[in-house]
């Protein structure tokens, strides 16, 4: 242990002992090697017919194991493992990228198809085969998706007010817990909820629009009470009692102060939780059915949406097989870019109506 | 309106007044809240209503015709066999992707890389059927065969292969990217809750990275990755069309992970039968849809209860 208390190394160059973690691989030793090992893979994967798939699991393994042994062999077991770990570690970050690219190649690759002026502005009213659209399904889901928006939006707002400037002891920490928990509610359970509802109201076989927002609306007002909770908490307190200290009254306060202070995080919240739903497929199969042609009335009857127009589409194609099959990728695809285009809309929201008070 | 009230007798002026407004607003922000509570209850009166029937039905009326449990057990055990799949594959994974983020990616990458992360949030379940059902199983294939070849003593992968790629294990694998997302942002969550403190004393001491991150941001984090982990099977239990398009389902219990013959799940089975199903046959659907919020609700419960056990003792918020 006399190393430790020792002077600085300087003056001892040739000490023995722990110095051996001071011999160090070159700096970019370690991506070299890694990158050899991935065109190793690649030539193994050739002599066997080549094979992506196969490349990079032989690349990434042989380069795993260079890595490793070189550094074991200049820089030591602790040394060693680091790196094994950090290969490990980049190597699961590029896995989970491998399916999200995949994906999105496959939905653009098969949805362009149909991505035209009719699919946008036709229903599927005596269609058999080619053409059609999925005009009635894209209605459907906006005026959906919209009630169960007007819906969720005041109790979850309403809630998340509660939760921070109201409520105190049991009942807050009930409501805080079980809102955790409705989160995790199944998509289908919601459905099948709202179908239960209805049909103790209304008798059997009974198929409306409404259904499906009341679904919708028990997936979304969780996380729009989660979000709008999160964003009223950071409001500066100092706020709040500047306006009590003008004699304001509280409902006043939290309207005229909290509110449009928060206002920024509140769109972002509700347009991202409406972005959760708008996908939503199997609460709208068991509550809302498909039709082919236009239902713009939520209380009247079956409405085409969305999802449900892509299920079925794809499930029970007619005799033109590849038809509906072009028509079920195009509207996967459209419903991917109207999840992306309100995942863009929210984060506009956070960065154009940011508060304007300094926090 | 509080402003236009008429003037009102003096009280005490200890007391503050209660305003009308205040009283209205209050009341109906304590209203949502109560009837949020309302509705979860009502979420479960209404299916225990609705299935009663199929409850109490013979046996023999119940599709399948050999009563409730035999009809909903195999779908359990479909339901647990596809989310444990899905959770063995992708916990490890996100927990090393969390790490990634916040402790290897560059500084200034990491939010950019989180959002990426993310974004396989965004995506609609259905979609990830589609890319199931037409990408993902025929690229199985392959894999299956040669599996079956290989590692056939195992019962898991004892076959015959599927040649459509159809199988149990391409279902967990699409559920496990589904809950990649939520289980690696809770873990994010609290890996960058570490105290700087202990990883920079750890860094001082002469710890490697992955030294500081076992010794101190792991046991930091573990009840995170465990709570992320369970709302992630919270999540993955309750995972319908992915399922019900990917997974060839033809009932029975089997432990075979790449055959053509699995058991399907309760979500999936829910969402194939019920368009078409009527009278006794919706009961018993919306039966086993009562099972599925049981099961969920207690593992989103105790998933809750770990994660807010470690705010409540972390020092950290």
């Amino acid at each position: 242990m006399s190393q430790t208390v020792s002077p600085p190394r300087t003056d001892h160059p040739d000490l023995p002992g722990p110095v051996r973690t001071r011999r160090r691989l070159p700096r970019y030793a370690a991506t070299g090697l890694y990158l050899a090992g991935l065109l190793l893979g690649a030539v193994l994967s050739a002599l066997s017919g080549f094979n992506p798939a196969l490349t990079v699991i032989y690349g990434v393994a042989i380069g795993t194991v260079a890595v490793y042994a070189a550094s074991r062999a200049v820089e030591g077991t602790r040394k060693a493992t680091d790196r094994l770990v950090t290969c490990i570690v980049v190597t699961a970050f590029g896995i989970a990228v491998v399916p999200l690219v995949w994906l999105s190649y496959t939905v653009l690759d098969r949805g362009l198809t149909r991505l035209d002026g009719t699919f946008f502005s036709n229903s599927m009213v005596g269609v058999v085969g080619e053409g059609g659209g999925a005009y009635h399904a894209i209605m459907g889901t906006l005026i959906i998706t919209a009630l169960a928006a007007v819906i969720s939006v005041p109790i979850g707002l309403l809630t998340a007010i509660y939760l921070v400037e109201y409520g105190s002891g049991r009942l807050k920490r009930a409501i805080t817990f079980f809102v955790d928990v409705m989160t995790g509610i199944p998509s289908i359970v919601a459905g099948l909820f709202a179908f239960a509802l209805f049909t103790l109201l209304f008798g059997n076989d009974v198929r409306l629009g409404v259904m499906g927002a009341v679904a919708l609306s028990v997936l979304m007002i969780p996380v729009v009470v989660r979000s709008s909770e999160e964003v009223l908490k950071l409001v500066p307190n100092e706020l709040r009692e500047a306006s009590y200290a003008l004699g304001v009254p509280k409902w006043r306060t939290v309207v005229k102060v909290v509110l449009p202070t928060a206002i920024a995080g509140l769109g972002t919240g509700v347009t991202l939780s409406i972005a959760r739903v708008v996908g939503e497929t199997a609460p709208l199969l068991v509550t809302v059915g498909l039709i082919t042609s236009t239902n713009l009335n939520p209380f009247d009857g079956r409405m085409a949406t969305l999802p449900v127009f892509a299920y079925y589409q794809l499930t029970q194609p007619g005799t033109a097989t590849q038809a509906f099959l072009d028509r079920a990728w195009t509207a996967a695809l459209v419903l991917i870019i109207l999840v992306m285009a309100l995942n863009v809309v929210a984060r506009l929201i956070s960065r154009f109506f940011a508060p304007q008070t300094g926090r | 309106m509080t402003t236009s009230a008429p003037p009102r007798p003096p009280q005490s002026p200890d007391r503050p007044k209660r305003r009308r407004g205040d009283r209205i607003f209050a009341g109906s922000a304590t209203g949502a809240g109560i009837f949020i509570l309302v509705v979860l209850a009502g979420v479960a009166v209404f299916l225990v209503a609705e299935s009663w029937p199929a409850v109490v039905a013979p046996a023999e009326d119940v599709s399948g015709g050999e009563g409730l449990t035999s009809y909903i057990t195999p779908l359990i055990f479909g339901t647990l066999l596809a989310s444990v799949i899905a959770l063995v594959i992708a916990t490890p994974l996100a927990v090393a992707i969390a790490l990634f983020i916040t402790n290897y990616a560059p500084r200034r990458l990491a939010a950019g890389l989180g959002y990426v992360i993310d974004l396989l949030a965004a995506i609609p379940s259905i979609v990830y059927g589609f890319w199931g059902i037409f990408a993902l199983a025929p690229a199985l294939v392959p894999f299956y065969a040669w599996a079956e070849r290989n590692l056939g003593f195992i019962p898991l992968f004892a076959g015959p292969a599927s040649a459509t790629g159809r199988t149990m294990l391409t279902a967990g694998i699409v559920l496990a990217v589904m809950i990649l997302p939520i289980i690696s942002a809770i873990s994010r969550e609290v890996f960058s809750q570490a105290p700087a403190l202990h990883r920079e004393a750890a860094l001082a001491l002469g710890a490697t990275r992955w030294e500081m991150i076992r010794m101190a941001v792991l046991p930091y984090g573990k009840s995170g990755i465990i709570g992320g982990a369970m709302l992630g099977l919270g999540r993955a239990l309750g995972e319908t069309l992915a399922i019900a398009l990917v997974l060839s389902a033809s009932g029975g219990i089997t432990f075979n992970l790449i055959s053509n013959s699995n058991p399907s799940t309760i979500a999936a089975n829910i969402a194939l039968q019920f368009p078409e199903s009527t009278g006794l046959q919706v009961n018993t659907l919306i039966a086993s849809g009562l099972a599925l919020f049981v099961i969920t609700l207690a593992v989103n419960m105790l998933a809750r209860w770990v994660v807010t056990r470690r705010a409540d003792f972390s020092g950290a918020n």
